[in-house]
């Protein structure tokens, strides 16, 4: 197995076997993976939600630009782009293939 | 404004760890599993786990790990996984692949169970069998491994290390990656139960766990995003105490074999706590009302220097069971911790393990 790197061409998906929930009891977002409970902040969830298994990386910061008008493309991109990357590093993303 | 003083609410559990059977067809000298062992005719039913498992769902528990002994010896196994998966629980089986293999690993991943966690004695077949008291059971287990992956389960190999096996860690993680893991958890022995027992045979010297720390440090650089490696080093060496459980009644409740509810899984040996059976009380009165649950929740508890220490709330006053095998008293500071009062008891301990081990003694019902 290699590292996936996220790229702005990468089309990313949760990994087989990982749940990304609202969680009725405390109100939030939850991410459960093997023997690890993460609590995704507000910024990752709307990420998250943008992961359609279609949409590659780039494409969904292009969204998230155009939603944040306010705010720099680059920033948006380094700060989602490293996001991606820790979640599958952490073994919660894969990549989709084309079909 | 009001002067009422707030009570810090409790939060609800993250998990569960359902023990459900202290069988086992190993004998691990260092099982964390109680010295006095339950018998299968002690174990709560099916209906009565599966009970169990509909009031943590109900309270608030995301994940369940359902472990042992060996939870394989259960023949209800696959039900309950179902009822786990039903009521939107994550479920873990924590197994030593012994028992069964591609056949109930199929029955299992269609029952909704999301992961695996299998353990390993060795990465050297002849010692590791020798350490798991059965032989051939490192060569079950590497078959285990292959049909966990093969119905596409995700695999964490747990290797439980010491001074008897610590050299070979290089090797341990080229067998995790070979056998598909994603995860390894390299786990230095925890000296309770049985290993408690047997401390003078396993607990490592200092400069034995520096090697092996440097080992797992360079193998997480190089394995990055490929495989996660989770590291728990031997407390006796540590200067500060493990935040144990991440605190008393804070994240998990334990349910043993007999339905005994506990904050962990060693606290039952601890003199003075009534710990309440889930035959005889809802979950939600065990966890929020019963005293066993609150006598160690937060910091009210807590004696000097743990009481105006910065880091009551990042380490809970580190292990109870500790302080209390170690030090006679389960509410004084963990004596692994150097500002405790006790330390010099952890430290008489290394000098103990310095000569050549001595043999152990096996898990066994006595």
């Amino acid at each position: 197995m290699e590292r996936l790197i996220v790229s702005n061409e990468t089309v990313l998906g949760l990994a087989p076997h990982i749940v990304f929930r609202f969680e009725e009891q405390r109100q939030r977002w939850v991410i459960l993976a093997p023997e690890r409970l993460l609590l995704p902040d507000e910024q990752a969830v709307e990420i998250l939600k943008l992961l359609d298994g279609k949409a590659g990386v780039g494409a969904i910061i292009d969204v998230l630009a155009e939603r944040y008008s306010g705010a720099p493309r680059e920033l948006i991109a380094r700060d989602v782009t490293a996001m991606l990357q820790d979640l599958a590093d952490k073994g919660c993303l894969a990549r989709v293939d084309a079909h | 404004m009001s002067t009422r003083i707030d009570r810090p609410a409790i939060d609800p559990p993250l998990a569960l760890l359902a023990e459900l059977t202290h069988r086992c067809p190993l004998r691990c000298p260092y099982c964390s599993n109680p010295v006095a062992l339950a018998r299968a005719s002690e174990e709560l039913s099916a209906a009565e786990w599966i009970g169990v498992l509909r009031e943590a769902a109900a309270l608030g528990v995301l994940q369940v790990h359902f472990s042992g002994g060996e939870p394989m010896a259960r023949r209800d196994l696959a039900q309950l996984i179902a009822a786990a998966s039903e009521h939107g629980l994550y479920g873990n089986l924590i197994t030593s692949g012994t028992l069964g293999g591609s056949a109930e690993i199929e029955v299992f991943a269609k029952a909704g169970l999301k992961h695996v966690q299998l353990s390993f004695q060795d990465v050297a077949p002849d010692n590791a069998d020798r350490i798991a008291g059965l032989a051939g059971a490192h060569g079950r287990k590497t078959a285990f491994a292959a049909a966990v992956r093969a119905a596409g389960l995700p695999l964490t190999l747990n290797m439980v290390v010491h001074r008897q096996n610590l050299r070979g860690l290089p090797d341990m993680i080229d067998m995790a990656l070979a056998l598909g893991a994603r995860r390894l958890e390299v786990a230095h022995v925890q000296y309770y139960a049985w290993a408690l027992v047997n401390r003078a045979a396993f607990l490592p010297s200092r400069a034995e766990l520096d090697e092996a720390t440097a080992v797992v440090k360079a193998a997480r650089e190089r394995l990055k995003g490929v495989l996660t490696i989770d590291y728990v080093i031997p407390d006796y060496h540590a200067r500060r105490p493990k935040s144990c459980m991440n605190g008393w009644g804070r994240q998990f409740i334990n349910i043993m074999p007999t339905g005994k509810a506990v904050p962990c899984h060693a606290a039952e040996t601890l003199p003075g706590l009534d710990f309440p059976s889930v035959r005889d009380s809802s979950l939600a009165d065990i966890w929020y009302r019963s005293a066993a649950f609150n006598r160690f929740r937060g910091t009210d508890w807590m004696a000097e220097p743990c009481r105006s220490c910065e880091r009551r709330e990042i380490d809970w006053g580190g292990c109870r069971c500790q302080a209390f095998q170690l030090a006679g008293d389960a509410s004084r500071t963990d004596p692994v911790c150097a500002l405790s009062p006790d330390h010099e008891l952890v430290g008489a301990a290394l000098a103990g393990a310095a000569a050549s081990p001595p043999a152990f003694v096996y898990r066994q019902y006595r």
